[in-house]
């Protein structure tokens, strides 16, 4: 009884925040009377530069894709590290995650614009590279705690390595991995908003706008926008991570 | 003293222990023994107030438990657990010095008695005081689990399952050392088991509890040939209560004084089960009884069986 | 390990070493003046790492450590070169593509050929390092350089920048710890309603920081508003204290997370013997859970200091300064030496942070 009642709350949860990102993508573009009365001074209470569906699609767009290369990588490099070939990578891979998320996002992404000018091309650059490292360290981990048991049961069952890999490693490890998705696309959707500050078409525009302008309603919507979009997003991956087969 | 005088507890709806009446006097070895779920550890706790009561009254030395400062009431009583439960950032005097140290003992006093009790609890690793308890085997960690029961030189020892966990030698070497200990201190213990033979090897007086009821109290001899009802008769193992009484029975007892016999002697002290195990051992049925070095008297085969009843 | 020799032989032959611009705004134009000697140098590091001879390992590890050592060295020297043929004093020598990836290379070699020695060689082969290269920039062979240049025009606000930062994550790390801890042992006692709270911090942690830091820019100016006397200590509305407050934010979950797993580090039979001894719930706490539970809580700071210096940068955009202003500023302007600047030292102080926290770690490590 219990266990159904928490399953229902949580996907009641998970289905909040996209709803209200809906609701805003809808009601925003017509609150310009609303925000007109909270900040009479304002001039242009409602940003318009780009419509907040299209800096929303371009947003979601560049963190999809983000993510998507930076699991490509990191799974492929998590894997690569924990075979035999590739075991003495392995204290390497595992240094370079360490240090590696001790550099902040904005650095990455201070350093990707001498070397890609401004716009999109230096955010998508950060949004890989900080990406990877959640990926990569969550692989490794995920993939060295398979229970042995199981690996020799495979072995013992006659099951090539790669075939082991896709029907045992892979599943078993799929939990931790998940997890790693997951943060790397939440952090993914904060370094992006930042992208803005470097010519990025993203949700941050509004807000890195009305920071420099000094217009709290055009800081408002942005934030409000992406704090949903965040959300969303968090609440969609930990749907799919709940769904997956657990292991023990 | 520990008096418990018509004490209740409920959990949930479980009557844990219905209407228990029972009192222990100072000096006493009182081994409170039943099967798991009895109710004996929570009794146990209840008189540090480790467990509230919900109906009835524990009395320690005459006073209510519950009219003194709980903290106060625990430094005065000794408190050995199954698990140990050593501080795993102290060493092995630290620990024991646990209970000195909160009642502000000079240095010089906790340090002379951390020492006493090392040799008392026979911790014979030189150097063993500045040594941390992850690297004691488990039978150390029990000595000095008990020794830091004792530190204070508390007038009462509670004692859980002590030596539950441990193998039957080193079980056995630390109820010797517990009895010689009582019996040189003359403290107080209130000792909880489920292991019968530990119970009646230990105990001045055993207190059987079976669903949350006290069913008989008594010395050992009296549940062996007195039980009160089936239940009890059961427990202490029905036709094996025979021979179970041979562990408990001595020697000095059962001898014919002043008559002789052939082979190794037994010590006055001795069980009749020692008794019985050197005659199949020698295979006689005649043993002579020595007393510090002088013969007393024989112990005859014939007798033990005889005794029946 | 030959991966790493292959990239840099193409860090070597294919992008800037140095570029060379005309002012700081502009972009450099590219050269490489030992582009060939380097690419050999790094087939032979490929070679010898493919050797199984064992002569051949600290072959591999020396070059390793002259490559971290050197590089920067070589870099300062060519810069040195070509701005002594230069004829405006604007000219500018950056640190090219080529040159971080060689370095990171060579780096990342170096440790992975060092595990396999001694903590003390380890260590003393790094501190040399960091000598060799201390040394050297005291001794000026680096002032060609155009981000060393840029430091010297900008070393008060650098300075200031550097001290704003560490404030705010200093305070940050005080605030969190003062109200974190005591929620999460609050949170450990109640084990049953933990959802709730852990929910709306794990929510907060989502928000991405620059919409949090915008957003807490409204109230905190109303509340300046409302109280003048708050505008002194920061409160106006840009600045220090929204930036305090979204990192106190973003730092608590973490801070409650690892008070509740250091309470847990007291093995439950400990506690119930403390108690049955007659040790008041405050001598627990200060005698067995904290000593206990200390070394746990410590770890889990060292991830939210790192955290917290990292997301500070991100607080320069609202006005609360630190090092961040510089790297914005920079991007503003377009003057690379000065984001690399910023960045560095951003990243310099996490590392910085990181050590320190280890070191109080190892030293605060009493037997178990």
């Amino acid at each position: 009884m219990h266990r159904l009642h928490a399953e229902g709350a949580s996907r009641w949860r998970s289905a909040l925040p996209p709803l209200v990102l809906a609701l805003l993508l809808v009601v925003l573009p017509h609150s310009a009377t609303w925000f007109h009365s909270a900040w009479p001074a304002l001039s242009h209470p409602l940003y318009a530069r780009t419509s907040f569906l299209a800096l929303t699609g371009a947003h979601l767009f560049l963190v999809v894709l983000a993510t998507t290369l930076s699991v490509a990588i990191g799974l492929g490099l998590g894997v690569l590290a924990t075979r035999p070939a590739g075991r003495s990578l392995l204290p390497t891979v595992r240094a370079v995650a360490v240090i590696g998320q001790t550099v902040p996002p904005v650095a990455v992404l201070a350093i990707a614009v001498p070397l890609l000018g401004f716009g999109a091309a230096p955010t998508l650059l950060a949004l890989v590279l900080y990406g990877v490292l959640p990926v990569l360290g969550q692989t490794v981990a995920g993939l060295e705690n398979v229970p042995p048991a199981a690996l020799h049961a495979a072995d013992g069952m006659g099951y090539g390595r790669w075939r082991r890999l896709v029907e045992v490693e892979l599943p078993l490890a799929a939990g931790p991995i998940m997890a790693g998705v997951r943060l790397s696309a939440i952090v993914g959707v904060g370094t992006a908003t930042i992208g803005s500050a470097v010519g990025a078409t993203t949700l941050g525009a509004p807000i890195v706008e009305g920071l420099v302008g000094n217009n709290p309603a055009y800081v408002l919507q942005g934030a409000l926008l992406v704090g949903a979009l965040a959300l969303t997003v968090d609440a969609v991956l930990g749907a799919v991570q709940r769904r997956l087969p657990t292991q023990r | 003293m520990i008096e418990f005088e018509h004490v209740c507890k409920r959990f949930g709806d479980r009557m844990v222990i219905d209407d228990l009446s029972l009192r222990i006097d100072d000096g006493e070895l009182f081994v409170l023994v039943g099967p798991s779920g009895s109710g004996k550890s929570t009794l146990l706790r209840m008189v540090n107030r480790l467990v509230p009561v919900d109906a009835g009254s524990v009395r320690v030395g005459g006073e209510d438990v519950r009219s003194l400062d709980v903290e106060t009431l625990r430094r005065g009583i000794g408190y050995a657990i199954q698990s140990v439960g050593l501080f795993p950032h102290r060493t092995v005097a630290e620990n024991i010095a646990t209970v000195p140290r909160l009642l502000r003992w000079p240095e010089a006093r906790i340090r002379e008695r951390v020492d006493e009790l090392i040799d008392l609890l026979r911790l014979d690793d030189p150097g063993i005081g500045t040594r941390y308890p992850s690297t004691l085997s488990g039978g150390q960690q029990q000595r000095v689990g008990v020794a830091r029961a004792l530190a204070a030189r508390p007038r009462i020892v509670l004692m859980d399952e002590p030596f539950g966990a441990l193998d039957p030698l080193t079980r056995e070497s630390l109820q010797a050392s517990l009895k010689a200990i009582q019996r040189d201190t003359g403290t107080t213990i209130l000792f909880v088991t489920h292991d019968l033979d530990e119970a009646f090897g230990l105990a001045d007086r055993v207190g059987l509890m079976l669903g949350g009821r006290l069913v008989q109290v008594g010395t050992p001899l009296d549940l062996l040939r007195h039980p009160v009802d089936e239940r009890v008769s059961d427990f202490v193992g029905g036709t094996r209560a025979r021979l179970r009484e041979l562990a408990v029975r001595r020697v000095r007892d059962s001898m014919r004084a002043g008559e002789h016999a052939d082979g190794e002697p037994l010590d006055a002290d001795a069980t009749l089960q020692d008794a019985l195990g050197a005659m199949l051992a020698q295979g006689r049925e005649r043993l002579p009884v020595h007393e510090q070095g002088r013969a007393v008297g024989a112990i005859v085969l014939g007798d033990l069986v005889a005794r029946g009843a | 390990m030959w991966a790493l020799s292959v990239v840099g032989m193409l860090a070597a032959l294919f992008p800037a070493f140095l570029l060379i611009a005309p002012n700081r705004l502009l972009t450099g134009e590219a050269i490489r003046p030992q582009a060939w000697p380097l690419a050999l140098a790094w087939l032979a590091i490929a070679v010898c790492t493919g050797l199984p001879a064992r002569a051949a390992r600290p072959v591999v590890t020396t070059l390793a450590w002259l490559a971290v050592c050197g590089l920067p060295l070589l870099a300062g020297l060519d810069a040195r070169i070509a701005l002594s043929e230069a004829s405006a004093f604007s000219v500018r020598a950056q640190l090219g593509a080529g040159f971080w990836l060689m370095w990171l290379a060579a780096a990342l070699l170096l440790l992975d050929r060092l595990r396999g020695l001694r903590v003390p060689t380890r260590t003393a082969l790094w501190v040399a390092v960091l000598a060799v290269l201390v040394g050297c920039a005291w001794v000026g062979v680096f002032d060609a350089l155009g981000l060393v240049r840029e430091w010297r025009a900008q070393r008060a606000p650098f300075a200031l920048a550097t001290v704003e930062h560490l404030r705010l994550a200093a305070v940050t790390l005080v605030l969190a710890l003062l109200v974190g801890a005591p929620l999460g042992w609050w949170v450990w006692r109640r084990r049953r309603s933990d959802g709730l709270l852990v929910g709306v911090l794990a929510f907060l942690q989502t928000v991405p920081s620059l919409a949090l830091f915008a957003l807490l820019i409204g109230p905190f100016a109303w509340l300046a508003h409302l109280w003048p006397a708050l505008g002194s200590l920061g409160f106006g509305g840009t600045g220090a204290a929204p930036a305090v407050f979204a990192l106190v934010l973003y730092a608590l979950l973490p801070v409650v997370r690892y008070t509740v797993a250091g309470l847990d580090a007291v093995p439950s039979d400990a506690r119930e013997a403390a108690r049955g001894l007659g040790m008041s719930r405050a001598q627990l706490l200060w005698r067995v859970q904290l000593p206990l539970g200390w070394p746990v809580l410590l770890a889990g700071l060292r991830i939210v200091a790192v955290q917290t210096v990292g997301l500070a940068a991100v607080a320069a955009l609202i006005g609360a300064g630190g090092l961040g202003r510089f790297v914005f500023l920079g991007i503003g302007q377009g003057a690379i030496d000065m984001v690399l600047l910023g960045t560095l030292a951003i990243i310099a102080l996490a590392l910085a942070i990181d050590f320190l926290f280890q070191g109080v770690l190892a030293l605060t490590e009493r037997a178990p």
